[in-house]
């Protein structure tokens, strides 16, 4: 193959050509440029403590946040489910960038239809689009259950989704009894993980009133004592093989309410088949049944939890996600008081192993200061890893932070959670911020690491910061949604990540000595 | 060569058998296959630019992608506003890869995402006043920021926002341009209508209110290039190197001014017909710019469209585009002798946006590939009117075609090749068919120009020959049908 080498220049080095250096420089003619010296001095105002303090001063404009809007976590939330197509009522559009979206972290297909509604159901209401859409929708993609949400134009006008479903059903574009669950997500209000809770809550007692089942907690009822599990707006699938492994190692029955696992790590096989895996419906009202739930994005799944405790009137432990060696404890603990049994012994030598892992990668790691962007629920763990290991947060923001737990905000855990370690103190809590305050941030108080999603780059390399993935979205870097963050094989995977970044970091800004074989 | 029209129309049908009634109606006037008949009549049957049936997964966007996403985004000195809800702007933020220079966030605003993020109280009391003070803001943090657009999300539009006179007040006060956009989601059946008002508003807020210092006999503008992975470059050399003054870029790696003095060309080139021709249309109208459209895809159609375009100018250009030529055709030709043997008789299906649909078939023929089916999300009547002629007999047109009617037609087809976007990508690598997004490049590129078809190439052939595939078994129900030829 390399015989015949031509060379064939692509867009990582073909304008750095002489040829393209100058047409840039021609064509500023036409640009009316600012001069160069105007945009040094733009640059280095805007990297000034000035210019951050305007920048905090912000009160009406949103620049670069690190949230996106209702319908993109109830799809999540419906590919969950056994055969089951999300739709999206309201303007195509939405559906289409949803779709991108996903596919463009996890590098897999998103099936979701719209019921693609224009002016004239700007009008009318979305009623006949709504029952036509399932018409067809049903016909092509032969779901076993639709999981309506709504883009803001259907909440705007305030199409009624329950009577239009009813009205689909008289009509007989689909029968009484197939189901079909709802909710109604506006954009204008929370972020993707409300709509990912309002799906998942609009699932759970669609599919329970309807069987006609009356909970029993801890009767285990057809089912065995089992436990109910819940990873909220999880961007890694890998976190759902690693869940299972640690409930599989305890010997427990369980049911993962919502297991988007599946469809989104589904095999090339030759054929594509529209639903892979998925939390069975039927298993749903079973789960009513069970002696507890688990919940894993306690910030995420506010209001399901709180379906789950009264209208099911289950116990609901609910964590944030379990990162690092103290989190996956606390996960540990909170599986055996539900369940009655003792943590596995695989598990506990698991354990030690990361925990050795963690000794040999200290001396890289200890002190590194960090800047952290996430969901509340991914933040709180994350926290919790860099207390754990002697990274030492200091910048963490938070655009979709304004939620709570229990009546207690999560600015207020995290800072008491930061407040536990002398590696804390630093650290300051951004709610409602976005990714330009943390570039005024990252310049003016720097720091060893930036901690985010593929979202963070900009900032970052405004800042000559190296970033570390870890959340949602990824779209610059490959499969890493593939490999847990959460348990113990978690905590050695976002070591790994961590320390040879800062290693990498070393190498590469090598003095010409301290280029070291052995680190 | 041809394909069997009658197998052609057969598969069609039987794709179509799966919908119910009122829809099969519908999506039948949305395919058409190339006949002679259809090749030269001036009205095909076919429709277009009409409702996407609800429920079939439609690949279409909306109005704000037209227009933010599309012709107003890349524009890199203006500040452009995705007014409304967070979502829109999250989704559209730098994921066209529209390249520009400059720094970003400093004197480039295109991979950013500047919103009013709504919140319920805005849908209630209504977005002007925040409106208002956004733009001020964007002043404060943008100081060489040279313009604002507001581009409307779907509750702008609902609930009664007058984004015009804030646009208005707010330009006196800050002494710029601030353009109000209308494209809310809902407005028209796919990105087109947004493609359309953001031309009107360039039109109505910007063109003509600036003047070139010189002008000369060669200047053209670029139009309809929205330099996806750097594509407006790569054919900017080639009109450069031909003597001619490209004055004006749009709009990728475009700038206000460009978008203020392009009346001043004595001719426009319009590569993306469909998004832009609204203004070629009017400069010609308003200002009596000819123009033409052109393809830089691949060497044969690239040649056509230099000396079309030389052949409007005098004869020094005519001279120097024939010395172009010769420069490039060497490179070309070991191009095509080194890839066509390995893409030789490769079946494609494409479905894109409005234009490449159709103008990149030219290049895949370089290569020896066969389009056998090509569809586009947006396309109009014109577009299909353009698009007959240029295919070859029995292959399959289609319009707004959804995701199911393209995984049966790759299947039925059993092409060597799919090239669409990223929400079908993905289908394809689970069915071992080799897949090009034709949207994005496949973040590769660029493809325009004569240095764009040597990466295009390549791509290609890595694509269809990686050997990935092989590891991937052939669905059963081909390999049958292969076995029966």
């Amino acid at each position: 193959m390399s015989k015949d080498r031509l060379e064939l220049p692509d867009y990582n080095t073909l304008f750095s050509e002489e040829r393209f250096v100058q047409q840039r420089e021609n064509k500023k003619q036409f640009e009316a440029p600012c001069c160069e010296q105007e945009t040094a001095e733009a640059l280095a105002y805007s990297q000034t403590a000035e210019y951050m303090a305007k920048n905090f001063d912000r009160k009406a404009v949103v620049i670069n946040p690190h949230k996106a809007c209702q319908p993109l976590g109830s799809i999540m939330a419906a590919l969950g489910f056994e055969k089951t197509l999300p739709f999206v009522h309201g303007s195509q559009g939405c559906n289409s960038y949803f779709r991108s979206h996903l596919s463009r972290h996890f590098k897999e297909p998103t099936p979701a239809v719209s019921s693609s509604m224009t002016e004239d159901a700007a009008v009318f209401g979305g009623m006949s689009n709504l029952i036509d859409g399932l018409e067809n929708a049903v016909a092509l993609y032969k779901p076993e259950m639709v999981a309506v949400c709504t883009t803001c134009m259907a909440e705007v006008i305030g199409d009624d989704l329950s009577a239009f479903i009813g009205n689909a059903r008289q009509k007989g574009v689909v029968s009484e009894d197939f189901p079909i669950a709802y909710c109604n997500t506006p954009s204008f209000v929370g972020s993707h993980t409300t709509g990912y809770d309002a799906m998942m809550k609009g699932i759970l007692s669609y599919l329970y009133d309807r069987s006609g089942i009356q909970a029993a907690p801890g009767s285990g009822e057809e089912t065995g004592e089992k436990l109910n599990v819940l990873l909220g707006f999880e961007p890694y699938t890998g976190n759902f093989a690693e869940i299972r492994k640690i409930l599989d190692a305890f010997d427990t029955k369980y049911t993962f309410l919502g297991d988007h696992s599946g469809n989104y790590d589904s095999p090339a096989t030759g054929e594509y088949e529209y639903y892979y895996g998925g939390t069975k419906l039927a298993d749903v009202p079973l789960a009513a049944n069970a002696l507890a739930t688990l919940s894993l994005q306690k910030y995420t799944l506010k209001k399901t939890q709180e379906y789950i405790g009264t209208a099911w009137k289950q116990p609901v432990t609910a964590l944030s996600t379990p990162l690092g060696v103290t989190g996956t404890d606390r996960l540990l603990e909170a599986i055996s008081e539900l369940t009655g049994l003792p943590v596995p012994a695989s598990l506990t030598e698991e354990r030690g192993r990361v925990v050795d892992a963690l000794t040999d990668s200290h001396p890289y790691i200890h002190g590194k200061r960090v800047a952290l962007v996430g969901d509340p629920d991914l933040l709180i763990g994350l926290i919790g890893f860099c207390l754990e290991v002697g990274i030492e947060p200091v910048h963490i923001v938070c655009s979709n932070g304004d939620v709570e737990f229990n009546e207690v905000k999560f600015k207020d855990e995290a800072e008491a959670l930061l407040a536990t370690s002398p590696y804390g103190s630093e650290a300051k809590l951004y709610i409602g911020n976005d990714l330009w305050h943390m570039r005024s941030l990252l310049l003016n108080d720097p720091v060893d690491l930036a901690i985010g999603s593929s979202h963070l780059k900009f900032a970052a390399k405004d800042a000559n910061v190296p970033l570390v993935r870890i959340g949602f979205p990824i779209f610059d870097r490959h499969h890493m949604h593939r490999y847990p963050i959460l348990g113990y094989q978690g905590a050695l995977n976002l070591l790994t990540l961590i320390v040879n970044t800062v290693l990498d970091e070393l190498d590469r800004n090598n003095s010409g000595f301290n280029y070291d074989l052995v680190r | 060569m041809g394909l069997d029209i009658e197998s052609s129309k057969k598969i069609v049908e039987e794709v179509l058998e799966a919908y119910p009634q009122k829809a099969r109606k519908d999506r039948q006037k949305h395919f058409q296959i190339n006949t002679e008949e259809s090749q030269s009549c001036g009205t095909c049957a076919l429709k277009s630019n009409i409702k996407s049936r609800p429920g079939v997964m439609t690949p279409r966007g909306c109005s704000y992608a037209g227009s933010k996403g599309v012709v107003w985004g890349p524009i890199k000195d203006m500040v452009h506003i995705s007014h409304g809800p967070i979502g829109c702007g999250q989704y559209s933020w730098g994921t066209r890869r529209n390249y520009a220079t400059g720094t970003l966030g400093i004197d480039n605003f295109t991979a950013m995402q500047v919103t009013s993020d709504f919140q319920e109280t805005d849908i209630v009391f209504g977005g002007d006043k925040k409106l208002e003070i956004i733009m001020r803001e964007i002043t404060e943090m943008f100081p060489l920021a040279k313009g604002i657009s507001v581009q409307s999300e779907c509750p702008v539009g609902l609930i009664g926002d007058d984004i015009e006179a804030v646009s208005k007040k707010m330009s006196k006060e800050l002494d710029m341009p601030i353009v109000p956009v209308r494209c809310e989601g809902f407005r028209g059946v796919s990105q087109s209508l947004g493609h359309h008002i953001a031309n009107d508003a360039i039109r109505d807020f910007v063109l003509g209110r600036a003047e070139l210092a010189e002008t000369g006999p060669y200047d053209v503008n670029i139009i309809g290039d929205y330099n996806i992975g750097g594509d407006a470059w790569a054919s900017r050399i080639l009109l450069e190197e031909m003597g001619l003054r490209v004055i004006a870029q749009w709009s990728g790696d475009g700038t206000l001014n460009e978008l203020e003095i392009a009346h001043k060309a004595k001719l426009n080139l319009i590569h993306c017909h469909r998004s832009m021709n609204y203004m070629v249309e009017h400069m010609e109208k308003a200002y009596g710019i000819p123009w033409m459209e052109y393809n830089f895809f691949g060497p044969t159609k690239t040649y056509e469209s230099l000396r079309a375009i030389a052949a409007l100018f005098d004869e020094t250009i005519q001279e120097n585009c024939e010395k172009l030529i010769a420069r490039y055709k060497p490179q070309m030709d070991a191009i095509i002798a080194k890839y066509r043997p390995r893409l030789e008789s490769k079946k494609v299906l494409l479905m894109i946006g409005g234009l490449r649909s159709r103008h990149t078939v030219g290049a895949y023929e370089d290569l020896g590939m066969d389009i056998v089916a090509s569809g586009y999300e947006f396309a109009h009547k014109d577009d299909y009117e353009k698009t007959f002629p240029m295919m070859q007999e029995g292959s399959i047109i289609m319009d707004d075609p959804t995701a199911y009617e393209l995984e049966e037609l790759a299947q039925k087809l059993n092409v060597d090749l799919v090239g669409s976007g990223v929400k079908e990508k993905y289908v394809y690598h689970k069915m071992g068919v080799p897949f090009r997004q034709m949207h994005s490049w496949d973040y590769s590129g660029p493809y325009h120009g004569f240095d764009g078809f040597k990466i295009f190439a390549k791509d290609m052939d890595m694509t269809v020959n990686s050997p990935v595939w092989n590891l991937i078994p052939k669905k059963a129900k081909v390999q049958k049908e292969e076995a029966s030829i």
